[in-house]
């Protein structure tokens, strides 16, 4: 048996974080609870992480139904404060962080000058002049670096606090009820996509209702000091509602199902927030100029070059990122993230497809698109993304 | 993870189980635990011919796709049809239910390239 690892598709594979290949990986502070769990551990963008503890299928389910936890300490923590930190981040990201009430989050990308998409990224504004920044592992020193530059004659200070954080989440339907006891903050008066400071199990947090698992869910940002004590507070707490913890192969899963992009896979600096289906984020009404401004707005304008498409696999063969995808045995796209769902039971993908082809599929009732699973092409249908939305 | 005392190996993961002429082949726990969930196994149709350290189909599991090689030469007898309904029985239990293929060893097949135990454990020692 020899494995071919399909590069970027697989959390495990780092595609996107080649930086550190060659270094010894980086432990986050729940390494210890990782090994006592029995969790295969893999280096992922420069970190050891946890893949799996038992099935990934199991892990993934239990996050559906019932809650997962999730150590994401690989994630960066940037800090951006100071009375210029709106002006510069307004600057330096595509979204309008000056807008964004103390106490929100916003999802928002890092863009080069050309408009190639540097990182995708969340931002809490935690106070008027204090913004905490969450990049993806992989891509954390290149956003500092590109901060420190984008900020300079702003009255702004960055700082990357990677190394200070702990990031562990809760997701699922149950967790909510199980983090409640936990916590002195009224999770019921924390909205999607806002942040409280409070403590769990006794220690500083600060709570986020912010997740990419496409479940109701928290994440919560701790001294690394205080990390075990709320990692085994929340697994005591969940252990008799359905909480397991989940390792990065569930929450690949987790989020190609809820259609969420993944850096590496269906962003790069080679594509536009446009070209990702995702112009939404670029706002070009906002205060004073931003990097990549000139270049995205031509690039809003143009027709459209690709389309981020969801396809469902009509075998048992799973389309797997790099893979070709074929209409009438043509080339017309590339497969950028795939896996069996395990929600849906049947192989699914995201793909970038040319536009007439994309729009040709829609129709097909012949069976002409394809996906070019290693050399045969195996049927393949277009659908609308995302594969997954939680009951309400 | 568990190496059986009466199983030889591949360097590519697979076990094997010679009784006379007949290779039981399937892969080992060290393989299903790289892998992940199983969720589709691809074996040659009884009568197909195989040949040592050829592939001869693919496991398709959560995160990758591989190759399973034949550890010899021959002609697959038999495939395990369970895994057409129950691929993790690969998971599961990797040396019993879950095995993948017979084989009608060839009279002159070469089984000396095929691991010891110990010789297996030592590689996949080295691996981690």
């Amino acid at each position: 048996m020899s494995t071919s690892e399909p590069g970027a598709a697989d959390p495990a594979a780092g595609a996107s974080g080649g930086a550190t290949e060659s270094a010894v990986p980086r432990a986050t502070p729940l390494r210890a609870v990782h090994e006592s769990l029995g969790a295969s551990m893999t280096a992922f963008a420069g970190w050891l992480m946890p893949l799996r503890y038992r099935s990934e299928t199991a892990e993934h389910q239990a996050v559906r139904n019932a809650a997962g936890l999730f150590d994401l300490s690989h994630m960066g923590e940037i800090a951006v404060t100071g009375p210029g930190a709106p002006a510069a981040l307004d600057y330096a990201l595509v979204g309008n962080m000056s807008a964004l009430a103390p106490g929100r989050a916003r999802y928002t990308m890092i863009c080069a000058p050309d408009g190639g998409v540097l990182d995708d990224l969340i931002v809490y504004r935690l106070a008027d002049a204090e913004y905490l920044l969450i990049p993806n592992a992989a891509n954390t020193a290149v956003v500092a670096a590109a901060l420190h530059e984008r900020a300079a004659g702003h009255d702004a200070k960055v700082t990357d606090q990677t190394a200070e954080y702990a990031l562990i989440a809760i997701q699922g339907p149950h967790a909510a009820r199980i983090l409640a006891p936990l916590t002195d903050i009224s999770l019921d008066g924390v909205k999607y996509y806002a942040s409280h400071r409070g403590t769990v199990a006794g220690r500083p947090v600060l709570l986020a209702r912010t997740g990419y698992t496409g479940e109701d869910g928290f994440e919560l940002f701790t001294a690394a000091a205080d990390a075990e004590a709320v990692w085994t507070a929340l697994a005591a707490a969940g252990a008799g509602d359905g909480l397991v913890p989940a390792g990065l192969a569930a929450r690949d899963t987790l989020r190609l199902e809820a259609g969420m992009p993944l850096y590496g896979n269906e962003l790069s600096a080679q594509v536009t927030p446009f070209d990702a289906g995702l112009g939404r984020v670029v706002v070009f009404d906002k205060p004073g100029d931003f990097v990549g401004r000139a270049a995205l707005a031509e690039r809003a304008q143009a027709p459209v070059r690709q389309v981020l498409a969801g396809l469902i696999g009509g075998s048992r063969r799973v389309p797997r990122h790099g893979y070709p995808v074929t209409w009438d045995g043509v080339s017309c796209g590339t497969v950028t993230s795939g896996a069996p769902s395990p929600t849906l039971a049947v192989p699914i993908a995201m793909a970038y497809l040319d536009p007439e082809a994309a729009s040709r599929a829609r129709d097909d009732t012949e069976g002409r698109l394809a996906v070019d699973v290693r050399g045969r092409p195996e049927p393949a249908r277009i659908t609308d993304l995302p594969f997954y939305h939680r009951p309400r | 993870m568990t190496i059986p005392d009466e199983l030889r190996y591949t360097a590519e993961h697979e076990w094997v189980s010679i009784s006379g002429s007949v290779a039981s082949v399937g892969i080992t726990d060290y393989a299903q635990q790289a892998l992940g969930d199983v969720v589709y196994v691809s074996v040659p149709a009884p009568g197909s011919r195989v040949t040592a350290g050829e592939p001869c189909g693919e496991v398709e599991s959560t995160k990758s796709v591989s190759d399973i090689y034949s550890p010899l030469d021959g002609e697959v007898t038999e495939v395990n049809g369970d895994l057409e309904d129950d691929p993790a029985l690969v998971n599961t239990d990797p040396y019993g239910a879950g095995w993948l293929m017979r084989i009608r060893l060839d009279p002159d097949t070469d089984d000396s390239g095929l691991l010891a135990p110990g010789e297996y454990a030592a590689l996949t020692k080295e691996a981690e």
